[in-house]
């Protein structure tokens, strides 16, 4: 119960600070993706479950606000949370650079499927502008802003796991 | 984790039992978009305040760091403008002089743009879209201030965009930067009709594109374009920018051009609301009068 609250919490919050604080750390016209960091970063460290249940809720908060059809994120979000959970099988408390390198292939692959979703039906064909303008710099930045956020997003999970343990 | 109490959870089933409800919703709310609007204004009343709270700690944090940053640069400023001061408050006197012979001349010419009497309601612009591919961004004014979808927006003299959503306390707006929208211009000079559609490629130079223009208009570098009287939901005259880079198309019969906004996007904190919509194309009279 705790945890569903905390991580209720989390996806707020991310999503608030990415919708708002836009004016205030966007570099080169690109935000970071802090939605995608939970998501991947839960799955990795909680399993296929809490990944999917956590990407759906926050895939859904984005379709609510800015989506034109709802669930179409939501869905995204849970199939990458999913993926994400396989990685559960080779989670390590101390490796801090395996969980960067989902992230980036997580944004990669939610990016292109938005390129697809939103651009490409509409008959932008031109790839490689838009990879090089929007989805190459925003990796980079999601990368860059998760080495601190998976770190928190560790933390926070490293103290509800010893709280259940001390509880039981 | 494996220790689930009683039952054991399968993951696969509740993907599936997911991806379902998501193409339910998405189903649904293509079909019936109306059905989630109390759903959005909910929700959106909720976070719009923390997202308001944000932007001001933002931006108050922002101002602090500012002025700890600059203040020895504003003192020995302060000094240089002292000095400026006296000089610029004669030459303000020789101004002011030349301001009431051009108010006449205004006044004879009648130079008054026809915009200038909208009624309009100022608004802050208070939050951006999540993602970096469009340009659509909320406004802290909604229908408790009178505000209705198709509503255009404004900053300074230029066009801005329009509301494309608007909720009790917040609206949508989509900036015509923005690589979905489309408005029927027209050169002020010449009367010619052109498209302004955004393109998200030439964004970062802060242009539009105009296409459509008559193969025979004469224009130049340099003309303004204002929205025009065949757009159906943009009123009549609004300052959209200034015109470049005039080319003939490979087929010979239309022309394309760059457009420069008039309106800086980059820096857009504050905008109007022109709050006069533009009257509807009816076939038939309303039924009652007062359906909204």
């Amino acid at each position: 119960m705790k945890r569903a609250i905390i991580y209720f919490l989390e996806i707020i919050i991310c999503f608030v600070l990415q919708s708002s604080l836009y004016q205030f750390i966007n570099l080169a016209n690109v935000m970071p993706n802090l939605l995608i960091i939970l998501v991947v970063a839960t799955a990795y460290m909680r399993g296929k479950t809490t990944g999917m249940t956590v990407g759906f809720f926050s895939g859904l908060l984005v379709d609510i606000q800015f989506g034109n059809l709802i669930g179409l994120y939501a869905l995204l979000m849970m199939l990458i949370g999913y993926v994400a959970g396989f990685a559960n099988k080779i989670y390590s408390r101390d490796d801090y650079t395996l969980p960067l390198f989902f992230i980036a292939i997580a944004d990669f692959v939610y990016q292109f499927l938005y390129y697809i979703l939103e651009f490409l039906i509409r008959g932008r064909l031109d790839f490689l502008y838009y990879l090089r303008a929007k989805i190459l710099p925003e990796i980079i930045y999601t990368v860059a802003v998760s080495v601190i956020l998976y770190k928190l997003l560790h933390m926070i999970n490293h103290c509800l796991d010893r709280n259940e343990n001390e509880e039981e | 984790m494996r220790r689930r109490k009683g039952f054991r959870f399968n993951p696969k089933h509740g993907l599936i039992a997911g991806v379902i409800l998501c193409l339910i919703l998405i189903i649904l709310s293509f079909r019936f978009g109306e059905l989630f609007y109390p759903v959005r204004n909910a929700v959106g009343t909720v976070i719009t305040p923390m997202q308001k709270g944000i932007n001001t700690v933002g931006i108050f944090i922002a101002d602090k760091l500012e002025t700890l940053k600059s203040i020895r640069e504003l003192t020995e400023e302060n000094k240089r403008l002292k000095e400026q001061v006296s000089v610029l408050s004669y030459e303000n006197k020789l101004l002011l002089q030349n301001k009431y012979e051009l108010d006449e001349l205004r006044k004879l010419y009648e130079l008054d743009q026809k915009y200038l009497d909208y009624p309009k309601v100022a608004a802050r612009i208070i939050d951006k879209d999540t993602n970096n591919w469009y340009n659509v961004f909320t406004i802290d004014k909604g229908t408790k201030d009178g505000l209705a979808v198709d509503m255009n927006v404004m900053a300074g003299n230029g066009l801005v965009g329009i509301i494309t959503e608007c909720y009790y306390n917040h609206a949508k707006v989509r900036a015509i930067i923005d690589d979905k929208s489309a408005i029927w211009g027209m050169f002020l000079k010449t009367s010619d009709t052109c498209l302004v559609q955004g393109d998200l490629k030439l964004m970062e130079d802060g242009k539009i594109r105009v296409s459509f223009i008559s193969k025979d208009a004469e224009i130049e570098d340099g003309y303004e374009v204002v929205t025009a009287h065949t757009s159906p939901k943009y009123l009549q005259g609004i300052l959209i920018g200034y015109v470049s880079d005039i080319k003939l198309d490979s087929n010979n019969m239309t022309k394309t051009a760059y457009l420069t906004p008039a309106v800086d996007f980059q820096r857009l904190s504050e905008v109007l609301i022109i709050t006069e919509l533009k009257e509807p194309l009816l076939k038939e009279p309303p039924e009652n009068a007062i359906n909204e």
